[in-house]
């Protein structure tokens, strides 16, 4: 008996993203590594206030268990001009939290490409790749691109992570993903 | 040892900077592309001017008229896209010049230690001494300055 030939086309591989503004500028990161979004409102009073002059992207931190979350501000980051920020993504399975302008929206990418080898300084760490949405180039940023583990370790030394008391929880989530 | 000695025949394509011109070899370049959107973000090499797309490959624009003469091209009539190989993986690049550009077939003299670093070669053509590029000396290349770890190849990588 014959068989039938089956033909399959290689399923698309697809990431959920969402496409965030920090200063003018339109980044994307992965869904899947944004544990919470808040509003800057829901902290009020809350954060940890983080004095290292040699980290000035890092004002702010959050109590979270046992550990710091420090809240990195994006635009900052990037070497971009600061600007009125708006909400807080706390980021899985990880320490920091990335204070940014507002979501822009949602969606799906089907193809990241790796960063050109002409690009080679910091943003090969900043970014996981750039993806073409829409006939616009987004960087895809790296979660893990925000603080290095000595940057971590500075900032636990300057806010004596671990000897804080009396901090507020974290109440008011805005939006859960 | 007598200039023909030393000449090398090669492909070359002319590419024009402003009031002058330059040549590379006609194996590092892919297309000329009529100019098209500039997309800029976030990043600290000021080689880079942002990226094109072109056939769906994001490409980054260098101009390189900024290294050689001090000045931007204020006119960008195409991009020039040559490409660099690293080991297995290639790199292209957007180079904008402000002509048509040429190809031609000249006898190339290689470069002498007195030579500036983006200067791979002479060519000689229409009466005019002509500097052939070197590309690695002129833009700047992560796999160079990672060159310990050689054969770390960029992989162009999916959604997870």
């Amino acid at each position: 008996m014959r068989r039938a030939i089956e033909h399959k086309s290689a399923p698309v591989r697809t990431e959920q993203i969402i496409l965030f503004r920090a200063s003018s500028e339109i980044f994307a990161i992965s869904s899947g590594s944004v544990q919470e979004v808040r509003s800057v409102d829901s902290l009020a009073g809350t954060p940890v206030s983080v004095t290292e002059p040699s980290l000035k992207k890092v004002r702010h931190a959050i109590r979270r268990g046992d550990k710091n979350v420090y809240v990195v501000n994006t635009a900052i980051h990037f070497g971009l001009r600061p600007s009125a920020t708006a909400l807080i993504f706390l980021l899985r399975k990880s320490r920091v939290a990335l204070l940014v302008d507002a979501i822009e929206k949602m969606t799906t990418m089907t193809r990241l490409q790796a960063l050109p080898g002409a690009f080679c300084n910091e943003e090969r760490t900043w970014y996981r790749g750039l993806t073409v949405l829409d006939q616009n180039v987004i960087p895809v940023v790296d979660p893990a691109g925000f603080l290095t583990s000595e940057e971590l370790q500075s900032l636990d030394a300057a806010t004596g992570s671990g000897n804080l008391t009396g901090v507020a929880g974290t109440a008011g989530a805005e939006l859960s993903i | 040892m007598s200039w023909m000695d030393q000449a090398d025949t090669r492909s070359c394509v002319l590419l024009r900077l402003g009031d002058r011109r330059y040549a590379l070899p006609a194996e590092q370049v892919a297309e000329l592309a009529a100019p098209s959107r500039v997309f800029r973000f976030a990043h600290h090499t000021p080689e880079i001017d942002g990226v094109i797309l072109r056939r769906g490959r994001v490409v980054p624009v260098c101009d390189v008229a900024q290294h050689l003469s001090g000045k931007r091209l204020t006119t960008r009539r195409f991009y020039l896209i040559a490409t660099r190989r690293h080991g297995q993986s290639m790199d292209w690049i957007a180079i904008p010049v402000s002509g048509q550009c040429e190809l031609i077939q000249a006898d190339l003299t290689p470069a002498g230690e007195s030579d500036s670093p983006h200067v791979a070669g002479w060519l000689s053509h229409a009466g005019e001494v002509i500097e052939v590029l070197n590309l690695n000396a002129l833009m700047p290349s992560s796999h160079l300055v990672a060159a310990s770890a050689a054969g770390n190849v960029v992989p162009e990588v999916h959604a997870q």
